[in-house]
Order: C-alpha cells, then sequence, then structure tokens
C-alpha cells in the first residue's frame, strides 16, 4: 500500500477540475433539506415562546388537536427522559442531550425569545400555523439578562438554579450564571509585565454573530408502525444527527437511519439539531411522515451563533521586540445553556506566539439568548482578535513593521504547543514571509486609507471516518464517505482516489452515504474531512490498487509482487513475461473469476492533525464625514500544506476572509427592552453583500504534512481568524485613532471620531 | 381572502371600497413581506395592474405622468425621464434589490408609508402630485401629503394612488437623492436626501427643494433649507446653513438602525452632497 502512496508525481492533486456536485447544484437539481417531501407527508409547526425568561405554568394544546387537519401535537414530554449527565461527543464539542432537547422542546423553563414550546403536525402549513393559534401556554414571566456584566452580577436573575459554576477550587454552593472557569499559566506573568519594556493593556468586546447559512435547517422524518424510522435532512453529521436524535427521543441507533441530504452551509451552527427529535415525535404520534422547516427569523431566533466576548489584555514586550508577558481574561457570552465558549477561546489566544509568562483566565457566561454554537473556528476569532490588536499597538509603539514583531515571536515547528507537546511542521513563519513579501503589503495607500494585518491560527482536527471504495464492473469507481459535502469535499474525494488508482478523475464518482450504508463517521467540523475522510479514502484506493494487483497476477498466473500498477493498468514485470498490460477494466470485469467484487473499507482515526495560520492584509478608506468603512483591499494568506483542488481551498479563504469581516463591520444581534430580538433578518442583521467588497486576493503557502498521503492540512476554518483584527487595524490607521469594540458600524465610528475632535 | 384583478379604475374603486379589509397591490413587495410575517391580514387584494393607466411612463404638459404600478426598473427605460428626474430615478433604483425592484413600484413605495421610504423624499424635492381615485372621483395632492406617518396613508376607504405627476422641468435643473446604510445595498436607509434645485447660466441656485427620509414619522420637506441655497452657487456659507436648517427639521427615533445625533448629523452630510451633485447636473451642458 504504502508504494502506491508514496509514488508522488501528482497529475490530479493540485488541478482545478469541474466539481462532480456542481452542475446539479448550478442548476437547482441537487436536493437540500427544504426541497424533500414525501407521499402523505405532514407538515409540522413550532410554537416558540414570546419571552426571554418565563417558567411554563401549563400548555393546554387541547384545541389544537381539535382542530380538523391537524394529526400530532407534540411537547416536551413526549421525549424520553435524559439523565444530566447524557453527552455526545460530536467531535470538537460534546452535546449535553438535555439541553439539546430543551432547545427542540422546552420543558419546564423558557430561557430565550424564540425557544420552542410545543409542535403540531398537520395536513397543511396553513392548519399547522393555525393549530399554533390555539394552543394556551401560561407562563409565569421572570426578569431576563443580557449582557455578560449584567449576568454576572450579584442580583442577576439566575437561569439554571443548578449552575454551579465548575473549573473552581472549591465549587460555590450557590448557582449562578458562570458555567465554567479556566486558567492556563506558565512562568510569572505579573513580574514579566512589569520588567517588560512596553506593555499594551486594553479591554476589547465583541458581540454575539450568526453563522448566517443560507439554508435553513429542514427536516423530513417517517416513523414506522414496527419503530423504525428515518430521517431525511441536511447537518454537518448525519451520524450526529442520529446519535442525537435517538437520545432525546429514546431509540436504538440501528432503528435510525439518516439520510443526508445536501446542505446549504453550515460554518460550525449545523454540528446540533433543533428539528429532527420534534419531528420523529410528531411521526411516531401520527404514523404520516413529517416535515419541520425554519423560517430565517427562526434560524436567528432559535439556533446558536458564535458567542459575544469581554476580553482584557496587558501584552508586554522588551523594547526589541520579543513578548516576555501576557495577562488575559476572557468572557464568553454562551447564550442559554452551558456550553461552546472560551475553552477554545483560551487555548488559541496566544497560540502564534512564543511567550515565557503568561496567565489566562476565562469563564463562560449564560444569559437570556439562544445558545451559541460553533461558528467556524470557534471561540478562536475573538480571543485572537485582542492579541492581534494588541501586538499591532506594540509594533507601532517600537516604530516597528507587523510582520516583522510576528517573525520575531511566531511559533516554529519544536516549539511547545498548548499541551505541552512540540509543534509539528507548523508553517507559521512561511506564512508570514509570503504576506511580507506580497505586492499588497507594499502597495501605496489612497487618501483616508489604512492598512491592517493581522495573523490567527487553529488547531484542527482528525478523528473518525470510515470509507469505501468499490471498483464497478466497467473499470469505473465510487469513493464513499460518512461526511456532508460543504466545501467541495466531493470533489477533492474524487481526485483523491483518481490520483491513488490513476484513472481519470471522471471515473471516480464520490457520494455522501447515509447511516445504514456506511460505517461511523465523526460530523464535518474542526476543518477535519479532506484530512482525515481523505486520508481513509487514499488508503482505501492504495488497498483497491493492491487487490487489483492480486488479481492481474492470478489472471497472468504470477505473483503480485510480479506485478506493477501503472496510468490505470497493471504491468507483468515476471522475468521474460511478455503479457500485454491489463487495464483496470479488464480486470474488474473478470471479478466473478477472480475472486468477487473487488472494493475496500477502510477505518480511520488520526490524531495527528497540524494547525494552520493565515495572515490577512486589509486596507479600508474611511468616510470620515459619515464613520462608514469600505474594505478596498484584502489578501488572504494561508498556510494550506497542500491544496487538493485550489479553487475551493481559495474559497475557503475568501468565505473565511468575508464572514469575518462581517463580524467587523456591522454584524450583531439587538433585543429589544422585553429581551426579544428585533433583527432576526437579513435585512437588519447585516452580513456583507457582494457589493460591499472588494475581491478577496489569496496567497496559498504550501508546506505539506509531513504524514498525510498527499500533505493535507485542514484550511476550513483558520480564515475567519485574522479578519476582525485586520479589519480593525486597518479602521484604526485610517482613523488615527485604536478602536477596541467591535462592529465597527458608521454610526460608532463617526462616534469615536468626533469624541475625539 | 379574496383576489381581483380589475380592468379600470372603477371597477377597483368599487372593489376597494366594497370589500373587508381589502388592499390594493402593484408590485406586492412589501405587502406579501407583511402578510407573510403575519402583521396584516387582508380580506381582498385589489390588484391594479391590469389597470392601463396605473403602467407606464408618459410625458405630459412639459412634464412627465408615471403609473402607480410602474416598476422601478421601469423607470430607467424612459431616456427623458431620466434626464429630467435623474434623482427620482436613481431614488426608485435602490431600493432593494434588481429582482425586487423588477416587481417594487414607485407607487407601491409611497403608499407603504415608511418614513424610509428611498424614493419619497425624492418625490417630494421634486415637487410631485400624486392623482387620487376614489368613491368620490378623482383628486390630487401633493406627494407630501400622501403619507400619514408610519404605515399610515391620508387616502380614504375606496381610495388608491392612479398616477404620479412631475412638473414640466426649467433648463438647467436637476435632482439627486442620496441616502445613509450601513453596507452598500440591499438596505433601509437610515437616512435619505432628496434635492432638486434649478440654477442659472451663472451658477446661482435660483430654485431649491430639499426633502429628508428617515428623520420624522413622515418624510419632510424642509423649506428654509432649499431656501437656504437659492442666490448662492452652493459656497460653504450656503451650504452651512441649509445644514443647519436640516438639523433643525430633523425629529428623528433612536431604533435599531440609527441613533438620534447619527441621523441627525447624516442628514446635514448626505444633503450637502445630494445638493452638490444635483447642482453639478443642473450645470451640465449649460
Amino acid at each position: 500500500m504504502s508504494g502506491v502512496l508514496e509514488k508522488q508525481e501528482l497529475k490530479i492533486v493540485g488541478t482545478r477540475p469541474v466539481r462532480p456536485d456542481g452542475a446539479d447544484k448550478v442548476t437547482g437539481k441537487a436536493v437540500y433539506g427544504g426541497d424533500y417531501h414525501l407521499p402523505g407527508m405532514l407538515w409540522g409547526a413550532v410554537l416558540r415562546s414570546p419571552h426571554a425568561h418565563a417558567k411554563i405554568i401549563s400548555i393546554d394544546t387541547r384545541k389544537a388537536a381539535a382542530l380538523s387537519g391537524v394529526k400530532a401535537v407534540a411537547t416536551h414530554s413526549d421525549f424520553r427522559e435524559s439523565d444530566d449527565s447524557d453527552e455526545i461527543n460530536a467531535g470538537e464539542t460534546m452535546i449535553d442531550i438535555d439541553a439539546a432537547a430543551q432547545m427542540c422542546l422546552a420543558k419546564d423553563k423558557v430561557f430565550y425569545d424564540g425557544q420552542p414550546v410545543a409542535a403540531v403536525a398537520a395536513t397543511s402549513a396553513e392548519i399547522a400555523a393555525a393549530a399554533l393559534d390555539l394552543i394556551d401556554v401560561q407562563y409565569e414571566v421572570l426578569p431576563h439578562v443580557i449582557e455578560i456584566e449584567d449576568a454576572m452580577r450579584e442580583d442577576a436573575p439566575v437561569l439554571h438554579d443548578d449552575m454551579f459554576t465548575q473549573g473552581m477550587p472549591e465549587t460555590p454552593k450557590t448557582a449562578s450564571n458562570v458555567s465554567m472557569r479556566l486558567e492556563k499559566i506558565t512562568g510569572d506573568a505579573d513580574a514579566a509585565l512589569d520588567d517588560a519594556d512596553v506593555v499594551v493593556t486594553r479591554r476589547y468586546t465583541t458581540q454575539m454573530v450568526h453563522q448566517g447559512y443560507i439554508e435553513p435547517q429542514s427536516c423530513v422524518a417517517s416513523v414506522s408502525a414496527d419503530g423504525q424510522a428515518q430521517i431525511w435532512c441536511s447537518s454537518q453529521g448525519a451520524f450526529m444527527v442520529r446519535s442525537v436524535a435517538a437520545a432525546i427521543t429514546g431509540m436504538n441507533l440501528s432503528d435510525l437511519r439518516v439520510v443526508p441530504l445536501e446542505i446549504g452551509g453550515g460554518f460550525g451552527g449545523k454540528t446540533t439539531i433543533y428539528l429532527e427529535p420534534v419531528a420523529l415525535v410528531l411521526s411516531r404520534k401520527s404514523g404520516r411522515p413529517v416535515k419541520l422547516a425554519l423560517s430565517r427569523d427562526e434560524v436567528f431566533r432559535s439556533t446558536g451563533p458564535g458567542p459575544g466576548t469581554i476580553m482584557e489584555l496587558s501584552l508586554g514586550a522588551t523594547k526589541d521586540g520579543i513578548l516576555t508577558a501576557a495577562v488575559m481574561d476572557l468572557k464568553y457570552q454562551v447564550g442559554a445553556f452551558a456550553g461552546s465558549g472560551c475553552g477554545a477561546g483560551v487555548m488559541h489566544a496566544l497560540g502564534c506566539y512564543r511567550i515565557e509568562n503568561t496567565r489566562v483566565t476565562g469563564c463562560d457566561v449564560v444569559s437570556n439568548m439562544p445558545s451559541t454554537n460553533a461558528y467556524r473556528a470557534p471561540s478562536a476569532p475573538q480571543a485572537e482578535f485582542a492579541v492581534e490588536c494588541a501586538m499591532d499597538e506594540i509594533a507601532e509603539q517600537l516604530g516597528m513593521d507587523p510582520i516583522e514583531l510576528r517573525e520575531k515571536n511566531g511559533v516554529k515547528p519544536g516549539d511547545p504547543s498548548f499541551s505541552g507537546a512540540p509543534l509539528g511542521q507548523v508553517a507559521f513563519m512561511e506564512t508570514l514571509a509570503a504576506a511580507k513579501s506580497h505586492p499588497h503589503y507594499s502597495a501605496p495607500l489612497g487618501p483616508n486609507q489604512g492598512r491592517g494585518i493581522a495573523a490567527g491560527w487553529w488547531v484542527n482536527h482528525g478523528g473518525e471516518s470510515t470509507v469505501m471504495v468499490s471498483i464497478n464492473e466497467d473499470g469505473s469507481a465510487v469513493v464513499a464517505t460518512g461526511n456532508p459535502d460543504i466545501g467541495g469535499s466531493r470533489a477533492s474525494m474524487a481526485m483523491m482516489a483518481a490520483e491513488v488508482l490513476q484513472i481519470p478523475m471522471q471515473k471516480v464518482r464520490p457520494i455522501v452515504a447515509d447511516t445504514a450504508s456506511i460505517g461511523y463517521s465523526m460530523l464535518t467540523g474542526g476543518s477535519r474531512t479532506t484530512f482525515a475522510t481523505g486520508r481513509a479514502v487514499c488508503e482505501a484506493s492504495a488497498e483497491v490498487v493492491e487487490i487489483l494487483k492480486s488479481r492481474a497476477a492470478m489472471m497472468w498466473g504470477v505473483e503480485p509482487d510480479q506485478v506493477e500498477w501503472h496510468d490505470g493498468e497493471a504491468r507483468c514485470t515476471a522475468p521474460g513475461s511478455d503479457e500485454a498490460p491489463l487495464g483496470i477494466k479488464q480486470i474488474a470485469s473478470q471479478t466473478a473469476k477472480t475472486g468477487g467484487p473487488i472494493n475496500a473499507e477502510i477505518v480511520v482515526n488520526p490524531h495527528d492533525a497540524l494547525p494552520t495560520y493565515g495572515v490577512h492584509i486589509c486596507d479600508v478608506e474611511l468616510d470620515r464625514e459619515t464613520g462608514h468603512v469600505s474594505v478596498v483591499r484584502y489578501t488572504a494568506v494561508q498556510d494550506v500544506g497542500r491544496a487538493i483542488h485550489p479553487s475551493y481551498v481559495e474559497g475557503q479563504a475568501q468565505g473565511g476572509a468575508v464572514q469575518g469581516i462581517g463580524w467587523a463591520l456591522n454584524e450583531a444581534y439587538v433585543f429589544d427592552a422585553n429581551g426579544r430580538m428585533d433583527n432576526s433578518g437579513f435585512l437588519d442583521y447585516r452580513m456583507p453583500v457582494a457589493s460591499d467588497l472588494p475581491m478577496i486576493d489569496t496567497l496559498l503557502v504550501e508546506v505539506p504534512h509531513p504524514t498525510h498521503p498527499f500533505g493535507v492540512k485542514g484550511v476550513g476554518e483558520v480564515p475567519i481568524v485574522p479578519p476582525l483584527a485586520a479589519v480593525t487595524n486597518a479602521v484604526s490607521h485610517a482613523a488615527g485613532m485604536r478602536f477596541f469594540d467591535l462592529p465597527l458600524t458608521p454610526d460608532r465610528v463617526y462616534a469615536a471620531i468626533n469624541s475625539q475632535s | 381572502m379574496t383576489y381581483h384583478a380589475p380592468a379600470n379604475v372603477e371597477e377597483a374603486i368599487s372593489l376597494l371600497g366594497s370589500q373587508d379589509n381589502a388592499w390594493p397591490v402593484a408590485g406586492g413587495t412589501d405587502l406579501l413581506v407583511q402578510m407573510r410575517s403575519g402583521r396584516i391580514k387582508p380580506g381582498a387584494i385589489v390588484d391594479i395592474k391590469q389597470i392601463a393607466r396605473t403602467m407606464g411612463t408618459s410625458a405630459k404638459d412639459g412634464g412627465f405622468v408615471i403609473g402607480a404600478a410602474t416598476p422601478c426598473t421601469a423607470l430607467l427605460k424612459d431616456d427623458a425621464l431620466c434626464k429630467a428626474w435623474p434623482g427620482l430615478v436613481e431614488a426608485a433604483n435602490l431600493i432593494g434589490s434588481v429582482q425586487v425592484r423588477n416587481r417594487a413600484t414607485i407607487g407601491g413605495n409611497l403608499c407603504n408609508a415608511s418614513p424610509a421610504a428611498d424614493s419619497v423624499p425624492a418625490l417630494i424635492a421634486a415637487d410631485a402630485r400624486c392623482v387620487i381615485a376614489g368613491p368620490q372621483g378623482e383628486r390630487e395632492i401633493a406627494a407630501a401629503e400622501l403619507p400619514a406617518g408610519p404605515g399610515r396613508t391620508n387616502l380614504g376607504k375606496g381610495e388608491f394612488l392612479v398616477e404620479i405627476v412631475l412638473p414640466p422641468r426649467e433648463a438647467m435643473s436637476s435632482d439627486a437623492y442620496l441616502r445613509s446604510i450601513p453596507r452598500t445595498e440591499m438596505d433601509i436607509a437610515v437616512v435619505g436626501a432628496g434635492v432638486s434645485l434649478s440654477r442659472d447660466k451663472d451658477g446661482v441656485c435660483t430654485q431649491a427643494r430639499v426633502a429628508l427620509g428617515a428623520v420624522a414619522p413622515t418624510a419632510l420637506l424642509v423649506a428654509d433649507a432649499g431656501e437656504a441655497l437659492v442666490g448662492s452657487q452652493l459656497d460653504d456659507s450656503a451650504l452651512a446653513k441649509m445644514e443647519e436648517a436640516v438639523k433643525a427639521a430633523c425629529s428623528p427615533i433612536d431604533d435599531k438602525r440609527g441613533t438620534i445625533d447619527y441621523r441627525i448629523a447624516m442628514a446635514a452630510v448626505y444633503t450637502k452632497r445630494a445638493a452638490k451633485i444635483a447642482y453639478d447636473r443642473a450645470g451640465e451642458g449649460a
């Protein structure tokens, strides 16, 4: 096997073929969650809390159930009673089943405006909507709290009376809204700060932001009379859907089959579920398939965005620009339930740099807003935003080029990682050097323009994957994986398989298999799929090549080691042999005589994923009269290992940059005085539109992963990390004053400029 | 709910007057959204697009008549209209996206009565008149008189907007509309500013009308802002005087789209910028 993988004159990897799923996606034929229908299907609808915080006194569904056309009504009592300890490993995060169930249907309290309370299934969407109006829910409205500092006050309304802060030397005896605290210390940070020649001490804030995936969640569930069930939905992992839905509804995993549909964006937001258990219950009760689909308003009000933060940082350096000390405190606004908070923030905050003396503390604070979830490099962009802004100030105070400051302190292979183990073949230095020599970095600026740079990193994951490669009798191949195609993974899987099999990519068809058709695969997250699942594709393809060689040997009557595989055909190397080569089709068409079908299933669970680094260069133009910031030029330089399909790697860098720019400039949740979200649509939740942005230029820095068959490193998450600070540093330079609070909306920038003068 | 598509004005008046909770619809880009959100539940929808008078643009008595149901993008195809009222046509073509503007109409934008409607300050600055048909016959009112408050109009039961009439244009006249939005498109005005003016061959402003959106319950004509420009060549002192008049006229609210202070400041900035554009346009070909 290794022989095949070691041949490295690449013919397909690194090229830009048309993607296998492209035609259906651009012609509208691809079937997404919302497109799926079944005969006899019912339409579900969900009644939501109008209150930010309330006790549920009673839910009377009798009138709704009696409405003609209504076939089932569901509340939390239809779920399996879960233990507090029930958790499911969703890869980067754990999913708490009790909390997940309450985000599907509330138990005895509602914790945010929009939390589901009851659901109905009816013969039409109109009847379902009318039935919701007939459900009588009695609430005892409680005081609510949204902002981090308000939620941490002694007299704050406490959301969960069983929340006792974890991670303290002694667990407190009174409940609070702080779910956990974390601390990471190296050296003596306070003493080192005292000794530093230059210290920047600042407080930074970022707002809660939504992933903004274009496809709202949607599913169809169908439960059969014998209790077996199927779900058709889009998600970041069909196996995750199966685990969580089965746990909440009390099913055996083998009785539940989840069929993945095309996914219209996830960015971490679809690493948990909000609908499927409800649809299962409604289908079980009605005996009919049930469809549930969210509106955009429901997506904003009830699905998990990324957390807001308050961050305090003191960063110290010598006059030569050597970082010596950092003290940092991170508070994450995690929403209604614990989780998705400061852990990755504490880990990532200072991870680009070698700093001897550090103390990073973090805490997660719950409040009455949707419970947060993963959002692309979850929790890292916030923490690194603070560090990268402070780095810019240190460079300015020292009169040093900001990239040079980073080069003096950046991590190299062998430096200790967060865990203490030495870093592998990281390429931060190469990425910095590429940014420094990029023409953008030295291009002249116009009037009222400013340039900012920022770096960022993300740890990347490996994890469990199953892959099956089968050779058809005509010599074509099918590659089945258990990971949805979010960012072009079908293309990269087919390319890697074709490279190993040495056949044209068009002869390889990649499919995303359902949970009953392939072995377990961890969800798509942590930028792991092309790395880990891709490795399984390479290994399965290599095993198939070995089988093909042994079949050719059998057909020739020679030993397998007397066969070589070149250009998709077997060549006989036995002494004196004059056999003509056997093509893959010739071998595959004879399997009935040579030992049966040719396929290989491979499982992997790699733990050697390498972190990746990005350095972004951003030019903005500031309209001083209005405070309006225009991004006029943007370049994303990124360490990518090796790009299998460079267009999709560039697309990841561009997409991450755009989401980060939106985070920096305009995106934020707005709540009214009652804690109800006031901007639950794309009109007033302002993600960038195309005309807001220049072309995002990319530069891929290829330092291959030494132990991956094709050198792949995770690429999807790191590009959202640098933009927050790159934009902010650029605006700070254009304005001649520093900014610390995102988003940099025109009115805030205007107010800041005018308060200064 | 019933749907009707009358072929003439009389039939429309009768339907609007006799049906319960009847709403006229042109492009439907506001009405359908409000129905979907549950904000309104019409008993009947009266589609006015089949009525010939409500569709298209034409020159009349030296001015122009715009049918109330004419899509915004159709205005771009009338070269004479674009030449005489470039600011108005631009304002109507800032609303939503191209796809939305292929449906959305300038009449609907006015009758939806949003204080932030983009075309309304431009219509007011243009001194546009509205032809309204109703059970008592037809009447004409100034564009500024049609909205009564956020989401409310001065249309009576059975009445609907048939046409918008733009007055004859003097030589060396033009207009402009600008808005403040956080993004670059697909947004709603935080402040809108429309300016229509005339100048003489020496560059002296002879007439000016200034109108503002999103700074009061309805779009406003700011008469003294226009007067501040008259007799000037839009020098700094005239503009400063105009800006003061604009600021004094604003009574905005704090909301998710902007603060009171920011709206007042931006009203002055964008009016100044719009005035300069209108002035330069009026001077073109001089």
